[in-house]
């Protein structure tokens, strides 16, 4: 077992755990935060992703040690004063989602693209969300509810 | 309304609705929502029916002896069942509730008005409301299947839009699923799995069992069933990777190579004739020559491969023991039969079980829910007292899920000069769709749960009967909705296929109707005929008829076609009695063979519509699996086992093949609900094999359309 300290959501925590343990277990067991989801543990399917230093990361397989120092944000992390980002709010007003397991890391994909390139094309869009599956069928909502919002403005409105 | 299977089962008021003194109204169902907005729809009719604000109506999640026992939530039901029953319910409880103001108010009913739960008398400042006559009570009244409901013209809130309940809760990443649970004490837990279903396990290593418990984890071993469990959920998931590598498995001869669709139409079957939709337990009728009149007569075979669920969440389970009680938490689209089987297997009473739906991924029928659910419920047996979350691997749930059989379907029909289908046969060759839990005559339903074959005392699989019902099974819509003359059908029930299966969204409807939709446009091709005016002419259906052309006028049917682009439309009602749907799709093939999706449309008719999103998210999520189906799936094995055994090795649809999609839904609001979740699978692998035939000339007949299918129908 070993200390780590991790920066979520802007809060540190300590924590105690093996230090291979995958950062989802750390978040989801440890920390409550539920939002980033197991979907493979082989960073195939997208549903666990956080952003990292601003970055879209997958945190099934990756060791939470590794992440020591960084600033994570989960799903949880994205309201600003309790309320849903725009970004949620557009997947929300989309219904960008059925059953919504593949939703949060879809949401968390989206907003690393937007801090990064407000003004994504169709193109770059697409390229961001590869590696997320949906298997309801929800892929042309979420690009409509991401489009709202390039078309919009802020993501954080 | 409709005769009410679930208000003959359930018909006390309260069982369905309960008003709390807070104001709040409960509604009680045996439908679970699965992704498919069917809390969205109930909500919507209940607050319709009693005039409550949406926002002060909450769905109760279902438990078994508490909530309604509507059987499964599966076959496009929910709706006609639930949505009729809370329908119903709601309307009863609305009238008895103006009965009782009245006499609360000492004024006469026909004076009384609602608005959001709040009853005036017209005319006075005499009011009342729903919690102050019946907040924390008992109705103590039965659902009046006959109770007036509302006027469609005067809906409020019913087909208008809404926002999806649940999802602002999803996308903040709050608990939501059964994957998401926690409760005090609780121990994690995985299986360790056989390499393949034949294998069986030699021995566990000493020193790696000694190991596992050393490192704090509890080790549950029943024969070759194997699990581990941990308050760290981490330990569990790589102590059952080490117990796996170091335990010595007995093979047996593995899986048997071989060409499933070959065995398809060669092995041991039960073949039925089916008139109606209906198996018939008569002869077949070998296929007559081509009636007089004939002009043409083609024949062709339609193939499709296993393909899986895939939910993007493996199967989970929260079990607990305590003394002679077991509760499970399970994402199982049937709590009722799932506690039914559970009983049988575990050799419980019914009364000391329960069952508790909580959400999970996806599940498109019957995945691996209900197996995880037994695990959970053996381990948690083993560790009483300590609740147990089970979660399945992805590669649990890729490889031991029951998958969509593979199918067969051998066609030959007859056209005369005037391009009229004379005569048609169709032969469906498939392994079973019906492998959910449920009890059976003399205790043999516990052969239908996985981790009954593996334990000490273990169970044989089990050899189903052929489903006899109307339009069921590897049946569904094999009957083709066309007006065509000299039907001969025939459903193959196929023995001794070697992987495991069962219900996946339409069941059999899917190929019988890729099939049926590729063969007529190969009809309407011979007879010169284009192909929406062959079907048209061969459809009585008004209703039928409308949504056809309305997906033909929404893809500009008669439209020149891009350069290098091929347009293909097919239609199919869903079990010929439920909701219609029509499928046009616009796509190219490109120089690497592979297929690129560009237009869509879907036309559908569902009957009257409750929560137009959720119809409309039903239509292109439907479109978009069967899609996926169509281009990319097929399930894998050979000798070692299932080789289909992540993403990777089973690619799905992913972002950078979605095309646009329109949805033309037309909204019948004086007729039944027809359920919207499956009518549009199968017309879309027709509109997408009818739409390469257009690019490219080539017919393809074996799903998936990869670009080595494309390449190989090319080489023909």
């Amino acid at each position: 077992m070993a200390k780590i300290s991790l920066k979520v959501n802007g809060k540190t925590h300590e924590v105690d755990c093996d230090p291979e343990t995958p950062l989802i277990y750390v978040l989801r067991n440890q920390l409550d935060l539920v939002g980033a989801k197991l979907g493979c543990g082989l960073e195939q399917c997208g549903a666990c992703a956080v952003m990292v230093d601003g970055d879209h990361v997958l945190s099934c397989v990756r060791a939470a040690s590794e992440f020591a120092g960084s600033e994570i944000t989960t799903v949880e992390g994205l309201a600003k004063d309790g309320r849903p980002s725009a970004l949620q709010q557009a997947f929300i007003d989309e219904g960008a989602a059925q059953c919504g397991y593949c939703t949060a890391g879809l949401v968390v994909a989206a907003t690393a693209l937007l801090e990064k390139n407000p003004k994504p094309d169709d193109a770059e869009i697409r390229e961001a969300l590869h590696e997320h599956l949906c298997r309801c069928g929800s892929h042309l909502r979420v690009l409509k509810a991401i489009d709202r919002v390039v078309k919009g403005g802020s993501i954080n409105a | 309304m409709p005769d009410s299977a679930s208000l003959k089962k359930s018909p006390n008021l309260d069982k369905w609705i309960s008003v709390a003194s807070d104001g709040r109204v409960l509604i009680h169902t045996g439908k679970v929502d699965i992704g498919q907005r069917i809390s969205t729809a109930l909500a919507l009719i209940a607050a319709e029916e009693l005039d409550v604000d949406l926002s002060r109506i909450d769905i109760a999640r279902t438990e078994t002896g508490v909530d309604p026992d509507e059987g499964i939530t599966s076959g496009s039901n929910s709706m006609e069942e639930a949505g009729n029953a809370v329908r119903a319910a709601s309307a009863t409880a609305r009238r008895h509730l103006l009965s009782l103001a009245a006499d609360s108010l000492g004024v006469d009913v026909s004076t009384l008005e609602i608005s959001d739960g709040l009853i005036q008398s017209r005319g006075t400042n005499l009011s009342v409301t729903y919690q102050e006559l019946a907040g924390d009570q008992l109705f103590g009244i039965d659902v009046d299947p006959e109770a007036p409901v509302k006027d469609p013209a005067s809906y409020g809130v019913v087909g208008k839009p809404t926002i999806t309940r649940g999802l602002t809760e999803i996308v903040a990443g709050q608990a939501h699923f059964v994957q998401d649970m926690k409760m005090p004490g609780m121990l994690h837990a995985r299986i360790v799995r056989p390499p393949h279903y034949k294998a069986r396990l030699k021995s566990l290593d000493d020193a790696a069992a000694k190991r596992v418990t050393d490192d704090g984890c509890e080790l549950v071993r029943d024969g070759s069933f194997i699990a581990v469990a941990s308050a760290d959920e981490f330990a569990a998931v790589k102590a059952a990777e080490r117990l796996f590598e170091s335990s010595d498995w007995d093979l047996g001869d593995g899986l048997e190579p071989q060409d499933v669709y070959e065995r398809l139409v060669s092995n041991e079957r039960v073949s039925l004739p089916v008139v109606d939709g209906v198996p018939q337990k008569e002869a077949v009728e070998p296929l007559a020559s081509p009636p007089e009149g004939a002009s043409a007569t083609l024949n062709a075979r339609y193939e499709k491969p296993y393909l899986m669920h895939g939910s993007i969440g493996p199967s989970a389970a929260v079990a607990l023991a305590e003394g002679d009680k077991l509760t499970v938490w399970s994402h199982s689209q049937g709590v009722y039969v799932l506690r039914a089987s559970l009983s049988e297997a575990l050799g419980m009473e019914v009364e000391d079980l329960t069952v508790i739906h909580v959400p999970g991924s996806g599940c498109y029928g019957h995945n691996g829910a209900d197996d995880a659910a037994v695990d959970a419920a053996l381990i948690a047996l083993a560790l009483p007292g300590k609740p147990v979350l089970l979660k399945w691997s992805r590669e649990d749930e890729h490889a031991w899920e029951p998958y969509a059989s593979c199918m067969a379907m051998d066609l030959t029909a007859s056209i005369d000069g005037d391009g009229k289908v004379i005569a048609w046969s169709q032969d469906t060759y498939s392994d079973t769709y019906g492998m959910r839990p449920r009890p059976e005559p003399g205790g043999a339903g516990p052969a239908r749960l996985l981790a009954m074959q593996y334990r000490e005392d273990a169970v044989t699989p089990l050899v189903p009967k052929p489903n006899m019902s109307r339009h069921a099974g590897l049946h569904r819509n094999l009957d083709p909705i066309y007006s065509f003359e000299n039907k001969r059908l025939v459903k193959n029930l196929v023995r001794g296929l070697p992987l495991r299966t069962s219900a996946l969204r339409t069941l059999g409807a899917f190929a019988n109707v890729f099939a049926i939709e590729s063969f007529v446009d190969e009809l309407a091709e011979e007879a010169g005929i284009d192909p929406v005016a062959f079907r048209m002419s061969h459809l009585e259906d008004q209703r039928a008829k409308e949504v056809l052309q309305a997906v033909a006028d929404k893809i500009g049917w008669g439209d020149p076609v891009p350069e290098g682009h091929g347009r293909g439309i097919a239609f199919a009602q869903y079990k010929n009695i439920q909701a219609y749907a029509a499928v046009a799709v616009e796509l190219e093939v490109n120089d690497k063979a592979e297929v690129i999706m560009h237009r869509v449309a879907l036309a559908g008719d569902a009957g009257q519509i409750v929560d137009q999103a959720g119809v409309i998210a039903q239509y292109e999520g439907g479109f978009l699996q069967a899609a996926s189906w169509t281009l990319y799936e097929e399930v894998t094995f050979d000798q070692t086992g299932i080789t289909s055994r992540d993403w990777e090795t089973y690619p799905i649809l992913r972002f950078d093949n979605i095309p646009e999609i329109e949805t033309v839904m037309i909204d019948r609001p004086n007729e039944r609900f027809l359920g919207a979740g499956e009518a549009v699978s199968g017309p879309t692998a027709g509109a997408i094999a009818n739409a390469i035939h257009m690019a490219t000339g080539l017919r393809v007949r074996r799903l998936p359309f990869t670009p080595d299918a494309i390449r190989a129908a090319a080489m023909e």
